[in-house]
């Protein structure tokens, strides 16, 4: 929303633009929180000065983290930014409990180079653990509380043990007239502390506002129009930026005719640096119509693999082998099995797809920069922007704003290059927002994958042993600190991708789940230790990295939701050919509770009845339905989700219609009970789409998926399944990560109640209707 | 050309081609904030305004067309502290993550009910066929929307 800064913010701001340090800022955050309440704005944009062109404050100091103001109000700076999934509340929680202020009280501010604590990206289910256990932001808070009571011990005279806190006050309990409050005590000065490893969290038990459904402080900013996406920033003397990327996969560029475009309305430049072409106009529409009419010649493509023998292709690149876990007598176990059983899962590249196609903001001078941008990692488009601009980092300030949902590394980072070059060929502020086709063709996808799963039962219907063998394409990824080739823009820029080089398999030295690689039901033995969750000891699990004709990056659940496909797929087959019930199988090949109790808790909300799939009696006409269960560990241990799906399928049509959904997700001790809620529903649905139609698709020069018709999202208009979901509460826990497993397990229940339903077996992503629709004519 | 628009009860003048799609007046021109740029392309829905009382994806509509209509935009129904009962139902539901299609959403929904406001669940549905939400948060604004609607159908 627009900031409606007091008077004495705007003050305040224009004293830290002359040159204040950021402790100046937060002796003014008292005052500011008026104006950032709602989401903040970027005249918080506040020209900071030089104060922006500090590094970030030192992530061991408390002022790093919090600001006590004169009114007593609290500013937390996090290095963990709100990206839509409602972050930002459960932190403003989380300091609000530890402070004992109320919820209110608490003015957050995250993921500014120049003013909060370095935290690297946001992003892999990190924001939780990361700041909600003993550590960072949780610590910081508790150290503040810790530091506060000793200092109102010491002003009352007072022992701490008979000091009593309630918002932001802190009083002798027995005479409630001796009291001081927070502002009092150290409102706009420094604490001078570092983190306190022995700082006591709150218990879960005295929770008051942590662990609380509170609502979200932005949702009516963004209900009514009023809320400021990086879209809406407007900055005086901004000027408007396109871009035209190559029309097809490798063309380079020959020659820009710039006449091509002389005279148009609006117009200010023609920029071209080695591949990359833009254009800066004064208004938005203008540039549009520029780029469009400017004439540019490029190379043809290198080519593109045949997308219908693309996963087939991918067993014979060279490739970069890692075995994760190798007891080195699978083949053997193998053979001696009573029963094998292999199948090959394929998952196609997929995209972030934002709602909003990205968008960014730079200024850029001759020395310095700002970049206001919805990336996932500021301090690496700080480091990166600053090569790309030929700039010193600590000249260049990067601020987040936030974007449309971007579920991983969507246009973000892409962007914001693109609108730092565009700057700084005109000088002035440029906002550039890319076009649908420019967001859809050149987005770091989600990996193609090919997964083969290989098991053996013994007589009694127990698996003795497991093979998983993966090949999966990828290119370029997130910057880092020193990569920007990794996006389309830097390799346009003349930038290369992080090099790819083919090396042989090494035996692991010490367990790494892998993004899921390890199956759950594997015991994950590596040397003297056992990390799996799991009982199958015979284990083998190696993966090919290979080269990808198209830039791919984290999507949400990276690798962790393809293998999981495959794994709960698989168990499920198993399940089936060792004639037992799938939550049964699945319970005997476990051994952590954490697992077990996702699985059991959305396995009893369904009142899943015993049996063997498929379901009996079902007949091979019309309408069928049936049940499917899967469930992880995401990582291994940083979150658990179980899932029951209920699902239609349209035998004449190879329609599937999921109906019900039961989510049981264990994130640890609950931050925020409604938040958790709506990760899990909108996980969970996410991944119906994902799994039921969508698929980035080529021919042999250029992506073809470039629009809402060519990419398969579902719309809102379809009938959505009812959702329950069971949150487990595990309050002497960790905090583990929460937005990303409903996500993981959704493709396969959805594949498994297909099974179930008619006996047929799809192993492929997306589950369309004909895909579903030749598998049931090829049906026996 | 000078292009005068009726937007949110107000009208404004302003210097544009006339083929310039409607988005652009009211996000660059007039400064605001609901109607967004997500396609351009007429199939996402968040660029929505409502024009004579007709939900219209205004990426796709020429400013030309909607001389002398009314305009209203997400900011027109009401405000964070006086929320339209539409918004209001939404922000009880807590419908949104990131929140970029509740434009779309919020007014694609309410031109529909406003104007069948006996709609049946699969009608609503069908109104809103072409909408997208990527954070899926479906179930929520479905509950928000049913809240709305039972409350126009009184």
């Amino acid at each position: 929303m627009k900031p409606r800064l007091t008077e004495a913010a705007q003050t305040a701001l224009r004293r830290v633009a002359r040159g204040m340090d950021r402790r100046g800022f937060l002796k003014s955050a008292g005052v500011l929180i008026v104006g950032f309440q709602m989401g903040g704005g970027h005249s918080a944009k506040a020209q900071f000065g030089q104060a922006a062109l500090a590094g970030s404050p030192p992530n061991d100091q408390l002022d790093s983290w919090i600001a006590i103001g004169a009114d007593g109000k609290v500013t937390a700076f996090s290095g963990k930014e709100e990206l839509g999934q409602g972050i930002s509340t459960a932190q403003q929680q989380l300091v609000a409990e530890e402070l004992s202020v109320p919820f209110e009280r608490v003015n957050l501010i995250y993921c500014d180079t120049a003013l909060t604590p370095d935290q690297a990206y946001t992003s892999g289910s990190q924001s939780h653990p990361a700041n909600f256990r003993d550590a960072n932001l949780a610590l910081a808070a508790a150290t503040a509380r810790e530091a506060l009571l000793k200092m109102a011990a010491q002003r009352l005279g007072t022992p701490v043990a008979q000091l009593a806190l309630a918002a932001g006050v802190i009083s002798v309990k027995d005479d409630a007239s001796k009291r001081v409050s927070y502002g009092e005590l150290a409102g706009g000065k420094k604490l001078n502390l570092a983190l306190d490893k022995n700082a006591k969290r709150k218990p879960v038990s005295e929770w008051t506002v942590l662990g609380k459904p509170i609502g979200r402080p932005d949702m009516a900013a963004m209900a009514t129009g009023q809320f400021e996406y990086v879209h809406n920033i407007r900055l005086p003397g901004m000027l408007h930026g396109r871009v035209l990327r190559p029309p097809a996969v490798g063309a380079t560029l020959v020659n820009v005719d710039e006449a091509s475009v002389q005279g148009l309305p609006g117009l200010v430049k023609v920029v071209v640096k080695k591949n990359f072409v833009g254009v800066v106009a004064e208004k938005p529409w203008q540039a549009m119509q520029a780029i469009e009419k400017l004439k540019v010649t490029w190379t043809a493509g290198a080519g593109l693999p045949k997308q219908s023998e693309f996963y087939d292709s991918l067993v014979k690149q060279p490739s970069r082998d890692t075995l994760m876990v190798d007891s080195k007598d699978t083949a053997q176990t193998l053979a001696g099995a009573a029963v094998t059983l292999k199948s090959t899962y394929l998952h196609p590249y997929q995209m972030h797809g934002s709602m909003g196609s990205s968008c960014a903001v730079a200024d850029v001078q001759s020395d310095r920069a700002t970049l206001y941008s919805p990336t996932q990692g500021v301090w690496y488009q700080k480091s990166t922007g600053a090569m790309i601009l030929g700039l010193k980092p600590e000249n260049v300030h990067v601020v987040f704003r936030r974007g449309a949902g971007c579920y991983g590394l969507n246009g973000a980072d892409t962007v914001s290059y693109d609108a730092m070059i565009l700057s700084q060929a005109v000088g002035k502020p440029v906002r550039v927002q890319l076009s649908r086709k420019d967001e859809m063709a050149w987005e770091n996808y989600g990996n193609a994958w090919r997964i083969e799963e290989r098991a053996g039962l013994d007589a009694q219907g127990n698996i003795v042993a497991w093979e998983h063998e993966a090949w999966t394409p990828g290119l370029g990824n997130r910057p880092g600190p020193a990569t920007p080739g990794n996006v389309v823009t830097g390799m346009l820029l003349g930038y290369a991708p992080a090099a790819f080089s083919p090396a042989a398999a090494q035996p692991p030295r010490a367990y790494n789940n892998n993004s899921n690689g390890i199956p759950s039901y594997m015991a994950g033995n590596v040397g003297s230790s056992s990390g799996g969750t799991g009982t199958v000891k015979s284990e083998k699990v190696l993966v090919h990295n290979l080269v990808s004709p198209f830039w791919t990056g984290p999507l949400r659940s990276p690798a962790r939701l393809q293998n999981t496909f495959a794994h709960e797929s698989f168990m499920d087959e198993l399940a089936s050919r060792a004639k037992a019930d799938p939550v049964e199988f699945r319970m005997r090949h476990l051994r952590n509770e954490r697992v077990i109790g996702v699985l059991t808790g959305a396995a009893k909300a369904a009142k899943w009845e015993t049996r063997v799939s498929p379901k009996p009696g079902n007949r091979k006409t019309g309408i069928a339905t049936g049940r499917g269960v899967a469930c992880v560990a995401y990582e291994g241990d940083n979150g658990y989700t179980g899932i029951v799906v209920d699902v239609e399928v349209n035998q004449d049509t190879g329609k599937v219609a999921v109906k019900r959904m039961w989510v049981a997700i264990d994130a640890g001790p609950i931050s925020n009970p409604d938040g958790l809620r709506n990760q899990a529903e909108g996980g969970a649905l996410q991944g119906m789409s994902r799994a039921l139609g969508e698929e980035v698709t080529w021919d042999d020069q250029k992506v073809t998926s470039v629009d809402w018709r060519t990419y398969h999202s579902l719309p809102l208009g379809f009938e959505v399944p009812k959702i329950e979901c069971v949150l487990i509460d595990r309050p002497n826990e960790e905090a583990t990560g929460a937005g990303e497993t409903a996500i993981t397990v959704i493709a396969a229940a959805i594949g498994n109640a297909i099974f179930d339903a008619v006996s047929v077996r799809i192993r492929q992503i997306p589950l369309t209707a004909e895909r579903v629709k030749a598998a049931l004519d090829a049906r026996s | 050309m000078s292009v005068t628009l009726k937007v949110n009860g107000r009208s404004h003048t302003l210097d544009l081609d006339p083929a310039t799609p409607l988005l652009y007046a009211l996000s660059d021109d007039l400064e605001l904030r609901g109607p967004k740029f997500g396609c351009g392309l007429g199939q996402c829905g968040a660029c929505t305004a409502i024009v004579d009382g007709a939900a219209v994806r205004t990426c796709v509509t020429p400013v030309s067309s909607v001389v002398g209509k009314e305009i209203t935009t997400l900011e027109g129904l009401g405000t964070p502290e006086k929320p339209h009962p539409i918004q209001k139902a939404f922000i009880d539901e807590q419908a949104a993550q990131c929140g970029f299609c509740l434009n779309g959403v919020i007014l694609s929904a309410k031109a529909f009910l406003d104007k069948n406001p006996k709609a049946t669940e699969p009608e609503i549905q069908q109104a809103l066929s072409g909408v997208l939400c990527r954070c899926f948060t479906h179930s929520r604004m479905y509950a928000a929307i049913q809240r709305y609607a039972k409350a126009v159908a009184k």
